[in-house]
C-alpha cells in the first residue's frame, strides 16, 4: 500500500491530491466520480512498522459510520474496502473550517465560544442519542459548515453500543488524546457519553484562556493526575471570562461523570442561554481546590470508582428539556393551573427533567407609549414575572427552571424556532379555548402540532361543572 | 451463503416454525440446527420431523444434552422438570425419530465453521460457556473463524482480541454485527424454543458471510399455544408457564 498516491486507484476510485497524513491514516480527495457529494478517501496505515490499533480504529470507524443514517453532523460513509484485503473509506468530504483554526486565536470572544461551543454540542447530543460515544473529541476533529452546524469525524475510537467495543482489548494503555481525555476514559470506561462532555469543556477552556486544562501529559502518571487534580479556573487565568461561561466550562470539567451535564443538549441549551445559567460557586471560583480537598481527592483516586455508565437510549433518553409554552396576558389561572398539573407530572416522572417557561409576544415599536410599562423593556420584565409566577408553585430548583420572553410577529413559529434550536425533547401548550373571553395563543396550538420537532401535548383543562 | 442458526428448540414446534419463516423471509438458504432438539415441549415427533427434512436437504444438525438423555444415555444434571419431560418424550418418539437422534455428530466442522451444542473443547461433556474461561477455551479448541453453539439459553457474542484474551458482548437484537475474517467469533445463538432472558420471544442467529455480518433475531410465535399443549400433555407446569414469561 505504500506505493500509493494521487493519481492511483482502489476499487475504482481515483485518488485526487492528498490532504492529510497521520500518524492512523492518510486522506485523499477522489477524483474522476461525479455524485451529489464531494469524496474522500481514507486509507489507513497498516502493515511492518504501524500500530496494531490502526486495524482496530479502522474497523471501529467503518462499523460506527456504517451504522448511523446519513446526518448532518458526521459525514457520510459511501463505501470502504475490506480490512483482510484492500481497507479504505469512502466518504463525505466535509467542506468547512476546523475548529482548530480558532485555538491560536485564544482567547477569543464569550459570545464566540458559546456560538462555536453550542454547535458542537448540538452535534454531539445527536451522536449520544444514537448510542455512540466518539471518545476522541479534540479541535481538530471538529469542523464547521457554512450554516453553522458542527461536523464530527474521526469515529476511529468511538463506542457504539449495538456493536461489540474491539477497542476494549486495547485497553491497558489509554488509547485517545491525551490532553482532553476524561479521567474515567483513563481508566478504561468506554461507555460514558459524558466523557465527551469533558473533552467538550477542555476545549471550551482552551478557547476561553489560551491554556489547555491538564497541559500535556507525557507519561500515565501525569494523565491520571486528573483523577484529583481540578483545573486552574478559567476566570484566574483571563479575567474577563464571564461567571456563566467559567460555570459552563468547570461543569463539563467535573472529575465524576455524574457531576457534570447529563447530556451535551444541556451544554447547548446553557451556552445557547447564557442569562439562565444559575451561576454556583463553580462559576465564581477564582483558585484551585486547596490542599486539604486536594489530599481527599487524591486519597480516593487512587481507587476512584468510575461512575456507572447511562443506560443506553432505547431505555431512556438524557435528561429532558420541557417547553411550556404560557400565554401572554390576561392571565388565564384555569389554563395556567392546568400547564403546572401536566408540568408536574413530568417532573415526577423523571426527576432531571429541565423547564423551559417560554411566551411569544408581538414585538413593539419603541417610544409607542408613555408608560414604563409600554416601553419593549417595561413589557419584557413585565412578561418575565408573568412566567416567574406561573413557576413558582411548581417549587423547583432555579438551575432546572428558565424563562424566555420571544418577541416575534409569528408565535407559533417562534415556538417551533426555539424547540429546534434548543433540542426541546417535549412541547406542553394550552389548547386554544373558543368562547373563552382570553384565548390562548389562538390558533398557535394546532401550528406548534403540526410543526414542532418533538411531542407536543395538547393541554385543555376540564371544564368546570 | 445466509446461514440461519437455532438452538435449544426443546420440542417446540409453534417458536422453530416461526424462526425458520423468519429467517427465510429474510432469504436464509442453509440451516444449521445446534442441539437440545427435543426435551421440556409437548412436539418432540413433529420437531424432530421437521428438522430431520431439512437435515435431508443439507442442513447441518448436532447432538444436545436433552436429544442424548431421551436416547436414554444417563445425565444427571438435569433437574427433575427436565427428567419429567424427558421420560414423556421418550415414550412418544417411535423408531424413525430415535434413528435421526442416534445418527447425529456431537461436532460438525465445516471449513472455517463449527457448529456444536455446548463448548467445542469437550462437546460430550456439556459445559457452559458463561465465562471468558470457558469461551476462551471454545474457541481455541473449535480454531476455526466462526463456532456457533446454544446450551446456554441467552444470546451472547464473544470475538478472540489481538492477546487471545475474548470479549463478551450482548448484541442488540436485529442490528446485524460486522464480523471481520481475521478475527475469530463464538456466538450463543440464544434459544428458540424456551428462551429465559424475561422476553418471551424466540432467539435465533442470521449470519450473511459474504457481507461477514451476524444478527441476533427476537421473533414473536404462539407462545401460547405452545403452553397449552405443555399443560394438555400433562407436563410440569412450570414449564407452561415458562414459555409464556421467557423466565
Amino acid at each position: 500500500m505504500d506505493q500509493l498516491g494521487p493519481g492511483s486507484e482502489i476499487d475504482g476510485f481515483r485518488l485526487g491530491e492528498i490532504i492529510h497524513t497521520g500518524s492512523m491514516a492518510s486522506i485523499y480527495r477522489l477524483t474522476g466520480r461525479d455524485g451529489p457529494l464531494p469524496l474522500i478517501i481514507k486509507i489507513p496505515r497498516l502493515g511492518a512498522g504501524e500500530r496494531a490499533v490502526n486495524v482496530i480504529a479502522f474497523e471501529v470507524c467503518r462499523m460506527v459510520l456504517g451504522a448511523l443514517p446519513q446526518g448532518p453532523h458526521h459525514p457520510t460513509l459511501v463505501a470502504f474496502g475490506d480490512v483482510e484485503t484492500t481497507p479504505y473509506l469512502v466518504m463525505e468530504h466535509v467542506d468547512g473550517v476546523r475548529l482548530n483554526d480558532w485555538v491560536p486565536r485564544a482567547p477569543i470572544a464569550p459570545e464566540e465560544i458559546a456560538r462555536l461551543g453550542a454547535a458542537l454540542a448540538l452535534a454531539l447530543h445527536e451522536l449520544h442519542r444514537q448510542d455512540v460515544v466518539h471518545h476522541d473529541l479534540k479541535p481538530t476533529n471538529v469542523l464547521y459548515r457554512a450554516s453553522g452546524e458542527a461536523v464530527l469525524i474521526d469515529f476511529g475510537l468511538a463506542h457504539h453500543s449495538h456493536y461489540p467495543d474491539l477497542l476494549a482489548e486495547e485497553l491497558r494503555f489509554p488509547v485517545g488524546n491525551w490532553v482532553y481525555m476524561a479521567p474515567e476514559q483513563v481508566l478504561g470506561v468506554r461507555c460514558d457519553p459524558r466523557s465527551d462532555l469533558f473533552a467538550l469543556g477542555g476545549i471550551l477552556y482552551e478557547l476561553t484562556t489560551g491554556h489547555l486544562p491538564f497541559g500535556k501529559p507525557g507519561t500515565v502518571a501525569e494523565l491520571r493526575r486528573r483523577l484529583y487534580r481540578d483545573p486552574v479556573p478559567p476566570r484566574a487565568i483571563a479575567e474577563a471570562t464571564p461567571e456563566w461561561l467559567q460555570e459552563i466550562i468547570l461543569h463539563c470539567l467535573e472529575i465524576d461523570a455524574r457531576d457534570r451535564y447529563a447530556s451535551a443538549a444541556e451544554v447547548a441549551f446553557d451556552l445557547a442561554n447564557p442569562a439562565q445559567v444559575a451561576i454556583t460557586e463553580r462559576g465564581a471560583r477564582n483558585r484551585r481546590a486547596g490542599w486539604g480537598m486536594l489530599l481527599r481527592r487524591w486519597v480516593q483516586a487512587r481507587r476512584f470508582e468510575p461512575a456507572p455508565c447511562p443506560p443506553p437510549s432505547i431505555q431512556m433518553g438524557p435528561a429532558p428539556i420541557v417547553l411550556v409554552a404560557i400565554g401572554a396576558a390576561p392571565p388565564d389561572e384555569v389554563l395556567f393551573e392546568a400547564l403546572r398539573d401536566a408540568a408536574r407530572r413530568l417532573i415526577a416522572a423523571d426527576d432531571r427533567c429541565r423547564i423551559a417557561c417560554v411566551t411569544a409576544v408581538p414585538p413593539v415599536a419603541a417610544l409607542s407609549g408613555e408608560r414604563d410599562e409600554d416601553t419593549p423593556t417595561g413589557r419584557h420584565i413585565k412578561h418575565l414575572v408573568n412566567l416567574r409566577r406561573w413557576a413558582k408553585p411548581l417549587e423547583l430548583p432555579e438551575e432546572r427552571l428558565t424563562y424566555h420572553v420571544l418577541a416575534a410577529e409569528k408565535p407559533a413559529a417562534a415556538l417551533i424556532d426555539y424547540a429546534k434550536m434548543n433540542d426541546v425533547d417535549q412541547i406542553l401548550i394550552g389548547a386554544s379555548r373558543s368562547g373563552a373571553p382570553a384565548r390562548l395563543f389562538p390558533g398557535v396550538s394546532a401550528q406548534v402540532v403540526a410543526e414542532a420537532p418533538c411531542s407536543v401535548t395538547v393541554v385543555r383543562p376540564r371544564p368546570e361543572s | 451463503m445466509k446461514l440461519a442458526l437455532f438452538a435449544d428448540i426443546h420440542s417446540n414446534l409453534e417458536a422453530i416454525t416461526a424462526c425458520i419463516a423468519h429467517a427465510q423471509a429474510l432469504g436464509a438458504d442453509r440451516y444449521a440446527f445446534l442441539g437440545d432438539l427435543v426435551g421440556y415441549g409437548a412436539d418432540p415427533v413433529a420437531v424432530l420431523d421437521l428438522i430431520e427434512q431439512h437435515a435431508e436437504k443439507g442442513a447441518v444438525v448436532v447432538l444436545g444434552n436433552h436429544d442424548a438423555a431421551a436416547l436414554g444415555r444417563p445425565d444427571d444434571t438435569l433437574k427433575s422438570n427436565a427428567r419429567t419431560a424427558i421420560a414423556w418424550t421418550q415414550a412418544q418418539l417411535g423408531a424413525k425419530q430415535r434413528a435421526f437422534l442416534e445418527g447425529l455428530p456431537l461436532i460438525v466442522r465445516d471449513d472455517n465453521l463449527v457448529f456444536v451444542h455446548a463448548s467445542a473443547a469437550a462437546p460430550e461433556q456439556w459445559i457452559y460457556v458463561t465465562s471468558l474461561r470457558e469461551a476462551e477455551e471454545s474457541i481455541k479448541a473449535g480454531n476455526a473463524g466462526y463456532i456457533f453453539c446454544g446450551h446456554v439459553h441467552e444470546q451472547k457474542l464473544f470475538y478472540m482480541g489481538a492477546d487471545g484474551r475474548p470479549m463478551p458482548f450482548r448484541p442488540v437484537p436485529g442490528t446485524p454485527i460486522p464480523t471481520g475474517k481475521h478475527r475469530q467469533w463464538l456466538a450463543i445463538v440464544g434459544s428458540a424454543g424456551q428462551p429465559r432472558d424475561r422476553s418471551n420471544k424466540a432467539c435465533y442467529v442470521l449470519a450473511d458471510f459474504e457481507r461477514g455480518r451476524l444478527t441476533f433475531f427476537r421473533v414473536a410465535y404462539d407462545h401460547d399455544s405452545a403452553a397449552q399443549k405443555i399443560r394438555s400433555a400433562g407436563l410440569p407446569e412450570r414449564l407452561a408457564r415458562r414459555l409464556e414469561r421467557g423466565a
